[in-house]
């Protein structure tokens, strides 16, 4: 930015040169006030103070008919920690530790099935890639409920998926593949494909492709090919993606509910439940504060595997 | 060099599949005509015909809509804005960070937590004003508060584009701020503005979980109410209304790669 901040104007009724209009600093002070004052107001006491308020009520009490009582307690971290009415068990640890793994396999995936996609991308002459773009975005406007609903109908145990399961012996007749793991899986992939796919198509589109043939050249494996030429080039956008996928798939909760049921709990399903039937606003801020701060964990990390990168 | 070997294209064609064939399902069963499971009766546009009058639709239809194009006004205000504010004044470099991150934590914050921040402010303003019920007010105030950091963000990308000349230019020939403002800055700032409002638009649209946990319970809309019909066993209404709205979804898309090819 080209401005010089304003502390250069020391005296209040100093008149100073801003954007080629002579103007006092306090008349400036007072726009730039305005400007922002209603986004920020909003983001501020509707999202900022709430966020911030999570550590409190997390270590406040639930009253009995769901009302939130001012009295400090540690029930609730223990509670998550295991230890219940009836002695410990490892229910929400369990949950806890689903919802990281179901989130690093989806971007796993995600990211293996990226590169095809987005070498595919790059490999459509200028005219048709635009329609191609176009395509691979439709499913990411299209709405969540809906798309996940689609899986519901293909996985069916009426439709040729099931009856083809069942006729391998992999699914027992007459039944339907969701709920399950694998259902929750494949739902959680296809929402997050184009957050990966995308980043790593800009990153593949600007490819320097001398370095990718100096490698076969030079007879490299096509692993070590991709490993030494393609990977390093295109990690920008796989960390975006990799990020933009990771975030939201530990807190997804739209998913594992239709497709995975009740067996399949991931922390957002825990936390909705609190905040829905449970309406156990203190143990549900608790589990929120756990999100936040694996989240927080995550764009930290993202933020210093970007700046090891910048400085290489 | 660019190569696309037939692995690549092979996988990349099931990867096209992998995304439309649960759609495509949708497309086609919402003209089968049998009532029950999902065994082909014929060709039928009869669950067209009843979800226009479904009264339950309809008026999840409108409030959809009605939350989509409030909520889009305002957060375009709002964050064009914010947007003009944070990047066309003198901020010292502290200030800068701070509201940096105020901006993008709209953004990086996952749904379920933004819910239930939401959910806990909504309350303290209820407990402390007694305004506030759940319900079309405060489905548009959520999504408001995510939508300005868009819109802010996609306005400030064409700010940085456009450069400072022209409005210094109109200063030096005597136009005052006001009107700087709104002939000069706005006008050349508008593909940015349409830009963010349509990306508001389509966030409303497609949001699910912020409605789910701000919602009363007259304010349901089409997602909220295709998910309540999933949990009770899904009707061919709900394909013939999920299939509207891809095909609604399609031309919204392609309307904005045409419009503006960048916004994303």
């Amino acid at each position: 930015m080209e401005y010089e901040p304003l502390e250069h104007a020391k005296e209040a009724h100093e008149i100073i040169l801003h954007n080629g209009e002579m103007v006092r600093p306090s008349v400036i002070r007072a726009r730039q006030a305005v400007f922002i004052s209603p986004g920020m107001l909003t983001i501020v006491i509707l999202l900022a103070i709430p966020c911030v308020s999570l550590f409190v009520v997390a270590f406040l009490t639930r009253g009995q008919y769901g009302e939130i009582q001012f009295a400090f307690t540690l029930d609730n971290i223990k509670r998550l920690l295991g230890f219940g009415y009836f002695g410990w068990s490892a229910d929400n640890l369990v949950i806890l530790w689903r919802s990281l793994v179901v989130a690093f396999f989806t971007t796993l995936f995600c990211v293996a099935l990226s590169y095809p996609l987005a070498f595919f991308l790059a490999a459509r002459p200028a005219k048709t890639r635009i329609l191609w773009l176009t395509i691979l975005l439709i499913p990411f406007w299209t709405n969540l409920v809906i798309r996940t609903y689609a899986w519901l109908l293909v996985f069916d145990s009426e439709m040729p998926f099931a009856k083809i399961l069942s006729w391998m012996g992999l699914l027992e007749a007459g039944t339907s593949v969701y709920p399950s793991q694998f259902a929750v899986y494949v739902g959680m992939v296809s929402v997050f494909l184009p957050f990966v796919a995308l980043p790593v198509y800009t990153a593949v589109e600007k490819l320097d492709w001398s370095i990718v043939e100096a490698a076969v050249d030079l007879y490299s494996s096509r692993w070590r090919v991709f490993r030494h030429a393609i990977l390093p080039q295109t990690m920008p956008g796989l960390s975006v993606g990799i990020t933009l996928t990771f975030i939201p798939a530990m807190g997804m909760f739209v998913v594992p509910d239709m497709l995975g049921g009740a067996r399949y709990m991931l922390i957002g399903n825990l936390i909705q439940q609190q905040f829905g039937t449970s309406r156990d606003w203190p143990f549900g801020a608790a589990l929120s504060l756990v999100l936040m701060i694996l989240t927080l964990g995550a764009l930290i990390a993202a933020g210093k595997s970007a700046k090891k990168k910048g400085k290489a | 060099m660019k190569r696309c070997s037939l692995g690549v294209t092979f996988s990349s064609a099931l990867i096209f599949i992998f995304l439309y064939v649960p759609m495509l399902c949708v497309l086609v069963f919402s003209f089968n005509a049998s009532k029950m499971g999902l065994t082909w009766g014929g060709f039928s546009t009869h669950w067209y015909e009843k979800l226009i009058h479904n009264e339950m639709i309809l008026h999840a239809a409108w409030n959809t809509l009605v939350l989509a194009v409030t909520s889009t006004a305002v957060s375009t205000v709002f964050g064009t804005m914010l947007a003009i504010g944070m990047f066309r004044f003198p901020w010292s470099r502290r200030a800068v960070g701070k509201l940096n991150l105020l901006l993008h934590l709209p953004v990086v914050t996952p749904d379920i937590i933004f819910a239930v921040a939401l959910v806990i402010a909504f309350s303290v303003i209820r407990y402390l004003t007694g305004l506030f019920e759940l319900g079309m007010g405060s489905m548009i105030v959520g999504h408001v508060t995510f939508q300005t950091s868009f819109v802010a963000l996609a306005v400030k990308g064409r700010l940085e584009l456009i450069g400072h000349d022209v409005e210094e230019a109109a200063c030096d020939l005597y136009a005052g701020y006001w009107r700087v403002l709104t002939k000069v800055l706005l006008p050349m700032l508008m593909p940015g503005i349409i830009a963010g409002a349509m990306l508001a638009f389509t966030l409303s649209l497609d949001d699910f979980v912020i409605s789910f946990f701000t919602a009363g319970p007259k304010s349901t809309t089409l997602p909220l109410f295709i998910y309540a019909s999933v949990k009770r066993g899904v009707t061919p209404e709900i394909h013939a209304l999920s299939t509207i709205i891809m095909l609604a979804t399609i031309a919204a898309v392609a309307v904005m790669q045409k419009i503006a090819p960048d916004a994303r």
